[in-house]
């Protein structure tokens, strides 16, 4: 949790100025941050539920991808427009409603549009709700800040995440089921016999892959756990 | 800051009421979208158990070849056809709910069959399409078995299912693992007894019997849920089976 609260802490300390650019070096921090040295995954270590699940193939991470930074960045912009109208009291409850109803949009929408999508990724586009980034950025960011800047910090968590999920399902197609976007690459150059793997296929994998990933971020950036 | 209890009853209750019309509001305006796709997935699903239809692109070409070589029936436990519900409506299969239908008795149940048209003349029946219903390992899963018209041989399988893990128990809807049902595979056995066929447990196994096939690695809960499914269902369609078969000189030894 201590991670979780120095961000906190952080984020408060950044101060209000008038009139700052478009893109100043802070927004461009604010973006930039959570795709590495503050990834919610491999940094903060939350949504590893969903990293694990849905994480098989490319095409239903890609689709989870895009669902996970719409929720993300409307869910910001949303409870940061209502910041100063928020009771505290309740404020987790309105910013679970707001989640709630914008991953039920994403599932009616993927139902009416996407039928074979919305079959594929079934349960776990209504577990973008539980997705703890998503909370947590309403929580630590969204409840303190101006809503483009909120806009800007889903965005980067978004991203952050998103980056992560597709290159452990990367992996996890290429070496599970010998694919990429469903299309045979192995097959393709003359590989027929390439032995899947199948515990890329089980959750097991994914934390595999992702162990190797963390793994890698931190012996680069030398961030350790306090 | 701290807001009075009026403040915070006041919000929730504006909040409830967005919120609560926002939904309401999505889901009335995208009813008939949803209804439309939930129709063209069930005739690709029963189209798709006896042809390729990856051909096709537009919905409109597969409603009306659905419409040009589908014929449907709902029979009873007994094999008999049964034309109107209990208010005297006319039955459609396919306005048949399978999830509804399967909880009820077997004896009382409503079995929809769908007849495949020849394309030359339409009194030949080529394949017949039954529809059917079971549990996987996280939810419901539905399946349309095709037999070709001797009412033995499997045409072709169509799976679908509500919550099976992507890339473990989902792979039943792929054409890979369907495919596998289509290897001159046999319901009845050469004595006669329906023996239905079972998905074995275990991936890349040879060597196996015309009422086999090959099985799905760490979904082994979901292969059980479809063989379940498709014992328990040939059994109900097992009196039409050998009426038809009965009528149409098939020798039933």
């Amino acid at each position: 949790m201590s991670a979780e609260e120095t961000v906190v802490e952080k984020e408060l300390k950044v101060e209000k100025k008038p009139a700052e650019p478009f893109l100043s070096k802070r927004r461009k921090n604010i973006v930039t941050d959570p795709l590495s040295d503050d990834n919610p995954i491999t940094i903060q270590v939350l949504g590893i539920c969903s990293a694990l699940a849905v994480t098989v193939k490319l095409e239903p991470t890609l689709v989870m991808s895009i669902a996970v930074v719409f929720v993300i960045v409307f869910a910001n912009l949303i409870i940061s427009l209502m910041r100063n109208l928020i009771p505290g009291r309740i404020r987790i409850i309105v910013q679970l409603a707001v989640v709630a109803t914008l991953v039920t949009l994403v599932s009616e929408f993927l139902k009416a549009y996407s039928y074979d999508m919305y079959k594929v990724l079934g349960a776990y586009v209504g577990l973008i709700i539980t997705n703890c980034i998503v909370m947590g950025r309403l929580e630590a960011f969204a409840m303190a800040n101006k809503p483009y800047d909120s806009i800007l910090d889903g965005l980067g968590s978004g991203f952050g995440y998103a980056w992560i999920i597709l290159t452990v399902a990367f992996f996890r197609e290429l070496l599970g089921s010998g694919s990429i976007f469903d299309f045979k690459i192995f097959e393709a150059i003359g590989w027929t016999t390439f032995p899947t793997n199948g515990l890329m296929v089980d959750s097991i994998g994914a934390f595999v892959v992702l162990g190797i990933l963390i793994w890698i971020q931190r012996s680069k950036s030398g961030y350790v756990e306090h | 800051m701290q807001r009075s209890n009026i403040y915070i009853l006041v919000f929730s209750a504006i909040m409830t009421v967005l919120i609560g019309g926002a939904m309401s509001l999505t889901s009335v305006i995208l009813k008939p979208a949803q209804d439309k796709q939930v129709e063209l997935d069930t005739k690709k699903k029963i189209l798709g158990a006896v042809m390729d239809i990856s051909t096709f692109d537009k919905p409109e070409e597969i409603l009306n070849l659905y419409k040009a070589r589908v014929k449907s029936v709902v029979v009873d436990i007994e094999g008999e056809i049964i034309a109107t519900d209990d208010k005297g409506n006319p039955l459609i299969a396919e306005k048949v709910n399978a999830q509804k239908n399967h909880k009820i008795d077997r004896e009382e149940r409503l079995y929809p069959i769908y007849m495949i048209l020849n394309e030359l003349d339409p009194n030949v029946v080529e394949a017949y399409v039954f529809p059917m219903f079971g549990l996987g390992l996280w939810d419901w899963i539905s399946g349309y078995v095709a037999l070709e018209s001797d009412l033995n041989t499997v045409k072709g399988v169509a799976f679908d299912h509500k919550g099976e893990t992507p890339g473990l128990g989902a792979r039943i809807t792929e054409e890979k693992v369907r495919n596998r049902y289509k290897e001159n595979k046999k319901i009845f056995s050469d004595a006669g007894n329906l023996e239905s066929i079972t998905m074995v447990k275990g991936e890349g196994i040879t060597g196996l019997s015309m009422h086999e096939v090959d099985g799905l690695s760490g979904a082994t809960i979901t292969a059980k849920g479809v063989n379940k499914m498709l014992k328990e269902y040939l059994g109900c369609y097992q009196n039409f089976i050998m009426n038809t078969r009965g009528q149409n000189g098939i020798a039933i030894n």
